[in-house]
């Protein structure tokens, strides 16, 4: 069983019917009981960072995500979700994360000022080509290149040692992190067609 | 990169696809469900299901349709069509939507725009505007393109993305149906006022179409209905085609 974990942010449709699609059973919980007994955990999110930090820790629901971690289970961020696990973030102002993944949150459209980029529209939305690292179990069912869809403006950046993926827009955008068992897509699995029921299905398998 | 997207768009009424020419003379063509997993096994970016309906008991006709879709199939899917409030916008995102795209609701009360960017944020937003020349200006109509507003289309575009639109839908009723190309006057005009993304809609009638919009400065997608429905165009070859012109597409 997948626990989805329900701490108020996001649409959680798309994340439900696809991984029903391929066949799993997700519950979307905020209850540590539940999330206790699901096998891996998804954290999804989307919206602001401090407002979902803040959802979490007075949900208590931090804690629980970091009890499960520690004992193995595999987890996977989405959007949001993967912004979370960072140790910082500079989203209107600065924010601590969870702490699992090394690096910080930055604005793409600052950073693009920074290195003269113009022309590049933020949010980064639509479909951009993923490369990845060879090996990872995330990535064992896709292709080096095909597409995944993006909707964010704030990425991940200076994680070299956990970042598996990356798209460009004018910068490395991070598309994926990992942390031994916990996993973040900046992408939208559930959004990006065959290829995110591919990286769906890889992680269930993790 | 970033790729260009194509966006087939679905008018569903009572349940069927439909299609008309410069928004009259509507015929049925087919399933939505179907015709939705049709399109994304073609290589869709995204689709757009358009609710041309009015009453109650069809809207909910819709919405079924709509959840049924967003089961199958994993692409983003923007709704549109009797968009009035927030509670439109709470009830075909629970159904699966992706974003929602307002049009006249948003003429009648644009704070709507604002409302649903707060509560949804900005990528949710898409403001559709269907757009007319009268008088050698780009003149905004509202209601399915049949009301002249008076109101000017390019202050309005600016207007609604500083309210927090995230995506603009430019369709050119004097370019819908007719199969000659897009607007590119009217699309150039728009896309150096705004930065969010913008989708081009009304005039596609052959490929070449589609690279003479792309060589257009910040314009990210392209929307057709009744040349995709009627496979005049096959989106697979419509993107080898692109690609092989030097535009990125996701194939």
């Amino acid at each position: 069983m997948i626990g989805i974990i329900d701490y108020g942010v996001g649409n959680l449709f798309s994340l439900t019917a696809s991984l029903r699609y391929i066949g799993e059973e997700p519950v979307v919980t905020g209850k540590r009981e539940e999330l206790e007994k699901a096998d891996r955990i998804i954290l999804p999110g989307v919206g602001a960072f401090e407002d979902a930090m803040k959802k979490l820790r007075s949900s208590g629901l931090d804690r629980v995500v970091m009890e499960q971690v520690e004992r193995g289970k595999p987890m996977l961020g989405i959007c949001l979700g993967m912004q979370l696990l960072f140790e910082e973030s500079f989203e209107y102002g600065h924010h601590r994360g969870l702490g699992l993944v090394k690096g910080r949150i930055a604005s793409i459209s600052e950073d693009l000022r920074e290195k003269g980029i113009e022309g590049l529209k933020v949010p980064h939305i639509g479909w951009n080509s993923l490369s990845f690292s060879e090996d990872e179990p995330l990535f064992k069912y896709i292709d080096q290149g095909e597409y995944v869809y993006y909707v964010h403006s704030f990425y991940g950046r200076d994680c070299e040692d956990g970042r598996i993926a990356s798209s460009e827009y004018g910068v490395k955008i991070t598309g994926a992190v990992r942390n031994d068992r916990v996993y973040g897509t900046q992408f939208h699995p559930e959004k990006s067609g065959d290829t995110g029921l591919r990286i769906l299905r890889a992680f269930v398998e993790i | 990169m970033i790729t260009k997207r194509i966006i087939p768009c679905l008018d569903v009424r009572n349940g069927r696809v439909v299609k008309g020419k410069n928004f009259k003379g509507i015929q049925d063509v087919s399933d939505p469900v179907e015709m939705a997993e049709f399109y994304n096994r073609e290589g869709a970016d995204e689709l757009v299901f358009y609710d041309i309906t009015a009453s109650v008991e069809e809207r909910g006709i819709f919405t079924d349709i709509l959840e049924k879709a967003a089961s199958r199939i994993f692409i983003p899917l923007t709704v549109g069509g009797g968009i009035n409030t927030l509670e439109d916008f709470d009830r075909v995102l629970k159904c699966g939507a992706d974003k929602v795209s307002v049009n006249s609701g948003a003429i009648k009360n644009p704070d709507i725009i604002e409302k649903a960017a707060k509560k949804y944020g900005d990528q949710c937003v898409v403001l559709s505007m269907d757009i007319k020349r009268v008088d050698g200006r780009y003149r905004l109509f509202s209601k399915g393109g049949r009301v002249d507003t008076g109101i000017d289309a390019v202050e309005w575009a600016v207007d609604g993305v500083n309210r927090g639109a995230g995506e603009l839908v430019v369709n050119s009723i004097d370019t819908d149906g007719v199969k000659e190309g897009f607007d590119l006057e009217m699309l150039q005009e728009i896309a150096a006022r705004v930065k969010v993304p913008i989708i081009a809609s009304g005039g596609a009638g052959k490929k070449e179409d589609f690279s003479e919009l792309f060589a257009l400065e910040g314009i990210d997608a392209g929307l057709a209905a009744s040349i995709f429905h009627f496979k005049e165009i096959r989106i697979g070859e419509l993107k080898r085609y692109l690609r092989a012109e030097g535009v990125e597409v996701r194939l």
